[in-house]
């Protein structure tokens, strides 16, 4: 099978989809890889370091998408692109198909299997497909850099000689991958940093990266299964802005990174927040591409306020860098749809599913949602299957398990009735108890962490030793009698297990702390 | 002084209460310590309200036993390593099973219940049986567990063709017996009891033996649901329902994580507890291992380490017994205050019970949020620079993946061959619990690194304090 890599025809777009590396990694997938003339050129990879790792170099874009089985690129096709690709042709790159919903038609027409790396979905198993993430640490170092350049000062207080410097102060807003890049690299610059974030599940993440994490009085948690954060109260949004024009007063370079995926970003940093800054202070609105966090930012420039306040709308993309990171996504998912001689489209697999917007003609967006959050709880697993045809087989598999599950129940009436017939009544009394114990006992451990198993082992086993109680009921007054003699001993051991299995499962527990 | 039954029985049902809030306590970890209270509390209004009830007489005798256990007990579990865990809870089952074997005889000579006749009688006489029997088996089963888990008897699966065949006729003569007990007049019953009894031991024996080391955490737990079965026949045949319920839910529960257990290691939970097809046996032809075993010192890995930016630590049972988790955590310490990502990724069968490595590693006073499941690591293992792989082995086994004729095949596994590079910590190049031989260690990127884990450990902090 064959790989071709175009050329990015946007000026402004930097990246590759393959670098040399990378080249030789899909080699190693067993696919022949070909690439347009110059196209790594914006990201310092020339055409004889993609011809050494073993890449055939094609004239044109035509030659790429006439003769390859899977398109990689960065920057979602134009309609000279759309028209240059055969029937069946396998495209990677970025998509957007909410915004894009025009060229996923043409796709479609086209009969071309469009994956969407932007629609890859955010869950554990697809992390390291995740352009999203891989790009966002990017920006978030990048930001802070950039940030830094534009700000006259040292990022890090020093006492010298010549004086004493205060130390910058950075605030980044929002804490995904980017706002946590751009912490830890504001951070390790020496700066002292500070974070908000609605979701309060992020705080601790944003302590470990050593910012101090901001939050307002009011409790209300932004998180949602989705990953992002909801839309807040007006309660919400005003303390927040209360705590931002503070904050706006002493920070020198502040970070806006919210984005909601399909939608404009949300408006954060209004203009009485950049009218209350300092001179010399500055913003970067990592957002900026989709409307920016900061009503006054302006997409792919950056410029200075009235107030003196820089406002800072492009980045450099590191596009070597950025390639390369990129590259390796491509090619996890390449490596995940079964390589070369494997490969497979599984419209089953959730991760494949939900990228492939486009597929034998038809459209395939947008997928149903799909929860990704890591919860406080950390063990939450992921269902992946969504499709049609797997609600079908799950619910044959639901009709099944409601068959067997009425002939047991039948069988277990019969059976106790069965006893019912024969057995005296104390008995049934007895019995009613036992069953329905037994019921208990299977609900209530049904779902312990594997880390407590130990402990409730122990537990269980302490209790167990109520058989204590047989011991205590048959102890006769007359020593030599056989069966005190007997019950005393299993009051005895019966004792030791209680005694023991409580104060170790005690013990155990202490040690436990997050 | 004593309290009427209506007031006992009400004291029962709070007992039976507590307990449940107690199991129920001990399923997440902020309620756990509670769970133990609530299990305590039961316990001792249990025993009080039976000590005071109608007809219990010899309260010097009872007094007396239950202060030396309490002596004991403390000191055990006091006194006990938390490595040394399984062995004690393994121990302790022993203990409930040999009591229900008293208990069950104690019934039996018990003149008040030589008065009742025809069903009732025959009733009572088949609970005596069957409580006896679950008792002998847990009891010398667990003696056997306690064995293997304290390494006194060889861990291997000791098994035979005839093995389950013996077990159905061994069986089969316990009925035998105890239809013979039921007919017999008074206690003549007492010789078919005798029998039965050592047969049951006998079985308990072999049910046990025939189970490899790997699998003792499921057989731990096997046993305790067992124990709880044997309170609940002895509450069936002193017609006390607190025993009844309480056994009832130690032994579903114990039911219960023990089928948990045997999903997280693909394995049938029957095929487990008659030891039909233990780890050990293999089923196919054996793979010939590809590649060579290479080996660092403590200086190039340290080394290693100091150019990782993230790594995992996969922990196992070697680390349980070198005892190295102290070391290794101060060693996690070190390495993160060099800026590196350090995570565990703990397999859900490492160790020889269920959760054993949290254990041990809460024991060092690891935070657990950098405490990975199998599943949550899986993914981010391409990603990390090194593996280090301390005393465990057939959880890190690729063979589980990829080798169909392999006896742990479809077991889920720490994928530590797709990180960048593996440090397998380990005495020798000996086999896992399972017996079989691990491709990992020869793997290109994977290097040995031989001695005991603790010492390892330190003198790789020394290296990367330098």
């Amino acid at each position: 099978m064959k790989v071709g890599i175009p050329s990015e025809i946007s000026p402004n777009e930097l990246r590759v989809a393959a670098t040399p590396k990378t080249v030789k990694r899909l080699q190693k997938q067993g696919f022949e890889v070909q690439i347009q003339k110059g196209a790594g050129a914006k990201a310092n990879f020339s055409d004889k370091d993609f011809e050494d790792a073993g890449a055939k170099i094609v004239n044109s874009a035509a030659d790429v998408y006439g003769s390859s089985d899977i398109v990689l690129k960065v920057k979602e096709p134009s309609v000279d692109e759309v028209v240059m690709m055969k029937e069946g042709l396998v495209m990677l790159s970025y998509l957007w198909p909410a915004q894009n919903q025009d060229l996923l038609k043409k796709l479609a027409d086209k009969k071309v299997n469009a994956i969407a790396m932007d629609a890859i979905p955010r869950i554990s198993r697809a992390q390291k497909m995740d352009v999203l993430s891989s790009m966002a640490n990017i920006a978030g170092y990048r930001s802070v850099i950039e940030g830094s350049f534009y700000f006259g000062r040292f990022l890090n207080g020093q006492i010298t000689a010549a004086g004493k410097v205060e130390p910058a102060k950075v605030l980044v807003i929002g804490a995904g991958v980017a706002g946590l890049a751009a912490i830890g690299a504001a951070n390790s610059l020496g700066a002292i940093v500070r974070a908000f974030d609605t979701r309060k599940e992020v705080a601790e993440q944003i302590e470990s990266m050593g910012a101090q994490f901001l939050t307002v009085e009011i409790n209300e948690d932004g998180a949602t299964s989705s990953g992002y954060s909801k839309e807040m109260s007006k309660e919400f949004i005003e303390a927040e802005m209360k705590l931002f024009l503070e904050q706006a007063k002493e920070c020198d370079i502040v970070i806006t990174t919210a984005q909601i995926p399909g939608r404009e970003a949300p408006k954060l940093w209004l203009d009485y927040h950049v009218a209350a800054m300092k001179p010399g202070s500055v913003i970067v609105d990592l957002a900026a591409s989709t409307g920016g966090n900061c009503p006054l930012t302006k997409n792919g420039e950056v410029y200075t306020t009235s107030n003196g306040v820089t406002m800072v709308g492009k980045l450099n993309q590191l596009p070597n860098q950025a390639s390369q990171l990129y590259g390796n996504n491509l090619c996890h998912l390449l490596d995940d749809m079964g390589k070369a001689e494997k490969w497979k489209i599984d419209m089953e697999d959730a991760v494949v599913s939900r990228a492939m917007v486009t597929y034998n003609g038809k459209i395939n967006w947008p997928p149903a949602p799909l929860p990704v959050s890591p919860t406080a709880g950390g063990a939450k697993k992921v269902v992946p299957p969504t499709a049609e045809e797997t609600k079908k087989s799950e619910e044959e598999i639901a009709n099944k398990k409601a068959v067997t599950t009425w002939i047991s129940i039948s069988i277990i009436g019969a059976l106790l009735l069965l006893v019912g017939a024969f057995a005296p009544s104390a008995f049934i009394q007895h019995f009613t108890v036992f069953v329905l114990a037994i019921f208990v006992g299977w609900q209530v451990i049904s779902n312990v962490s594997h880390a407590l198993h130990t402990p409730l082992m122990a537990v269980t086993n302490a209790i167990s030793g109520i058989i204590v109680i047989g011991g205590l009921l048959q102890t006769k007054n007359d020593i030599g009698n056989v069966m005190t003699i007997l019950a005393a001993v299993a009051i005895l051991i019966a004792s030791i297990n209680i005694v023991g299995g409580f104060v170790v499962t005690h013990r155990m527990l202490k040690m436990f702390k997050k | 002084m004593f309290i009427v039954k209506e007031i006992q029985t009400a004291a029962y049902l709070f007992a039976s209460i507590l307990f449940i809030l107690s199991l129920s306590g001990l399923s997440s970890q902020e309620s756990a310590k509670r769970g133990v209270l609530y299990g305590i509390v039961g316990m001792i209004m249990a025993i009080i309200a039976t000590v005071m009830g109608q007809g219990v007489e010899g309260h010097v005798y009872i007094i007396g036993a239950i202060s030396i256990a309490s002596v004991i007990g403390i000191m055990l579990a006091r006194k006990v390593e938390m490595t040394a865990m399984p062995q004690l809870v393994a121990i302790l089952h022993s203990f409930v099973g040999l009591a229900a074997v008293l208990v069950g005889i104690g019934s039996y000579l018990d003149p008040a219940t030589q008065v009742l006749s025809g069903a009732e009688h025959t009733i009572h006489l088949v609970e005596v049986f069957v409580g006896i029997f679950i008792g002998a088996i847990t009891f010398t089963g667990s003696i056997i567990a306690w064995g293997k888990l304290e390494g006194k008897i060889p861990s291997k699966p000791w098994s035979f063709a005839g093995l389950q065949m013996m077990n159905l006729i061994l069986f089969t003569a316990c009925v035998v017996c105890g239809v013979f007990f039921c007919k017999a007049e008074g206690t003549d019953g007492m010789l078919y009891l005798n029998i039965m009894m050592a047969i049951a031991s006998f079985i308990g024996v072999v049910l046990v033996m025939a189970i490899g080391g790997g699998d003792m955490p499921v057989v731990v737990s096997m046993l305790n649901s067992y124990s709880g079965w044997a309170a609940s026949a002895a509450g069936f045949m002193l017609g006390n329902d607190l025993l009844i319920v309480t056994g009832a839910l130690v032994g579903s529960s114990g039911a219960i994580l023990s089928m948990h257990m045997c999903e997280a290691m693909n394995r049938s939970f029957f095929s487990v507890i008659f030891a039909s097809s233990s780890l050990g046996t293999r089923t196919g032809e054996k793979k010939a291992m590809e590649g060579e075993v290479t080996a660092l010192n403590h200086e190039e890995v340290s080394a290693l380490l100091k150019e990782a930016k993230s790594v995992v630590i996969v922990p196992g049972y070697g680390m349980a017994v070198a005892k190295a988790q102290y070391p290794i955590y101060d060693m996690v310490q070190t390495l993160q205050k060099a800026g590196k990502k350090v995570r565990f990724a703990i397999h859900p069968v490492a160790g020889r019970l269920p959760g054993h490595m949290n254990v041990l590693l809460a024991e060092a006073n690891v935070p657990y949020d950098i405490v990975m499941e199998m599943d949550e690591i899986n993914p981010d293992l391409p990603e990390t620079d090194v593996v280090m792989v301390i005393g465990a082995n057939d959880v890190v086994n690729p063979s589980a993946q990829d080798d169909p004729g392999c006896s742990i095949y479809g077991m889920p596994v720490i994928e530590a061959w797709k990180a960048e590079k593996v440090i397998i910590m380990k005495r020798s190049m000996s086999a896992g619990y399972s017996g079989e031989d691990n491709p990992l260690f020869y793997k290109p990127n994977s290097e040995m690194l031989y001695g005991d884990a603790k010492a390892s450990v330190e003198k790789l902090l020394s290296f990367l304090k330098l």
